[in-house]
């Protein structure tokens, strides 16, 4: 990674945006524990509640990113512990083949990230979203969006005159 | 051809010919579409040039078919050229919809594809390193060729599309029932895919052996098995994308006895193809711990070849990142 990429569009140092799914069982809870528990940790992650981490469509990770996401987090009960029985497996099933499919498209494999959570573990959200805050940090923006963007307007700059009639 | 008849006008991008063909196996039936539309421009079948669809007026043609996804910037030149000069543009077959086989080269860019087919490949002699150049100058003359986009692109992602006629290739009957719905004056709403609006399974022949509840332990190729030609064959562990597809082919394929490979693209409730498609498939995988479900996916060997093999430009992600590794 070059280190013009590392820098933000803002100034300073470049923050992370990170989009995490969490569950309403467990994580989401946790996320909670750790709010009450006034415990500090990386401000960039976006929550989203979801019902169950086996409701995250993969299409959810792919839409997250191109619209410029840094990282996604996805965050579900423990084996075992799914308030609907086996929707974390779905979720662990999917996430297998969604992070080889994101890694073939050039979205390296800390930016896509499934944890199991419980409802009274808040040290462990803060614990994973540094850890995953600081990994993408260190990977640098993704920048998708501006990718797109810029290469759209390189090629109409390059294309030869149209014969106007 | 006669003169109060609606001007229809098809044409060929970035594709393999094969929508063209469908065009072809219209067989007899060409006769009928000619009975009540006047081919107008056709450069595969018929000697038509450029200049013939300049000559018309805006929105003179009815209907442009434009077939194949988009990329270089002669591709792009025509396809704004018959949107000008027609009032309906349809996206017919998956590279035009979707950016189709084609836009699989969006896991490498213009380098890397130059490289490979002028240099690298076995077959090649290049000493001079000779790769196309937009422009040559010999003899004080000046020579162009069009760009080569280093991504390609959906029919829609460079002019505005009315409809969709999905398939690798469309079948025949839906061309006619193209034709027919359009010139039936009862357009659908704009954006319509021209064909039906729910999964392969659902009119699969082999739908009554679907297992209700399937999860595989193991996925197979369909050269390692002799596929049983009546069982579902999702439910012989072949990947089938039947669940994910949209139907409208007539099962083809499977009649084939061969699995669904996704050429008709999502439903309207889907946004990527690709996505949806490995959502449906690695939920099947039989296992709850993480290595043995990892082991029964690795059968899947290239995921984007395989889920995204007719929509990679469609997807929001459209291209693999560069930089990224």
């Amino acid at each position: 990674m070059q280190s013009s990429d590392k820098k933000s569009s803002t100034e300073g140092q470049f923050e992370p945006r990170i989009v995490a799914f969490f569950c309403n069982w467990c994580t989401y809870t946790a996320a909670d524990l750790a709010g009450i528990s006034r415990m500090k940790y990386a401000p960039n992650v976006r929550v989203i509640r979801v019902m169950c981490s086996g409701r995250v469509d993969p299409q959810f990770v792919v839409e997250a990113f191109a619209k410029g996401a840094d990282g996604v987090l996805i965050g579900g009960c423990h084996p075992g512990d799914c308030h609907y029985q086996e929707g974390n497996y779905k979720a662990l099933r999917r996430t297998e083949l969604l992070k080889r499919t994101l890694a073939e498209l050039g979205i390296e494999p800390e930016r896509f990230r499934l944890e199991w959570i419980s409802a009274s573990e808040g040290e462990k959200v803060k614990a994973v979203v540094n850890e995953m805050v600081e990994q993408i940090r260190a990977l640098g923006p993704l920048r998708m969006k501006e990718l797109s963007k810029e290469e759209q307007t390189l090629e109409e700059e390059q294309a030869p005159e149209e014969v106007a009639r | 051809m006669g003169e109060g008849k609606p001007k229809v006008a098809f044409y060929w991008c970035a594709a393999c010919g094969g929508c063209e063909e469908a065009v072809v196996d219209l067989a007899e039936k060409i006769l009928d579409v000619i009975q009540i539309v006047d081919i107008a421009f056709w450069p595969v079948a018929l000697d038509f040039k450029r200049k013939d669809v300049e000559e018309l007026a805006d929105g003179q043609l009815a209907v442009a078919f434009v077939n194949g996804a988009i990329r270089t910037s002669e591709q792009a030149e025509m396809a704004r050229l018959l949107r000008r000069k027609s009032k309906v543009v349809i996206a017919f077959g998956a590279c035009a919809q979707m950016g189709g086989i084609p836009s699989l080269a969006n896991l490498w860019d213009r380098e890397s594809i130059f490289r490979a087919v002028y240099q690298e490949c076995p077959s090649v002699v290049n000493e001079q390193h000779t790769t196309p150049q937009t422009q040559y100058k010999e003899d004080g003359r000046t020579v162009t060729l069009p760009v080569f986009w280093n991504t390609v692109r959906t029919l829609s992602q460079v002019i505005d599309v009315d409809y969709s006629v999905p398939g690798c290739p469309p079948t025949p009957k839906l061309l006619l029932d193209a034709v027919e719905t359009l010139l039936s004056g009862k357009l659908p709403p704009k954006g319509s895919v021209l064909a039906p609006d729910h999964a392969l399974c659902q009119e699969c022949p082999r739908r009554e052996t679907r297992p209700e509840k399937l999860l595989l332990k193991e996925f197979k190729r369909p050269h390692e098995i002799v596929a049983d030609q009546e069982t579902c064959l999702l439910a012989q562990g072949l990947l089938c994308l039947g669940p994910a597809t949209r139907a409208g082919c007539g099962a083809r394929c499977i009649e084939g006895n061969m699995p669904c490979t996704g050429c008709f693209g999502p439903t309207s409730r889907v946004r990527d193809f690709g996505a949806k498609a490995l959502s449906a498939i690695a939920s099947l995988a039989d296992s709850n711990e993480e290595a043995e479900i990892g082991a029964i996916l690795a059968k899947i060997v290239d995921p984007v070849g395989t889920m995204y093999r007719y929509s990679l430009a469609a997807s929001p992600i459209r291209r693999r990142r560069k930089g990224g590794e």
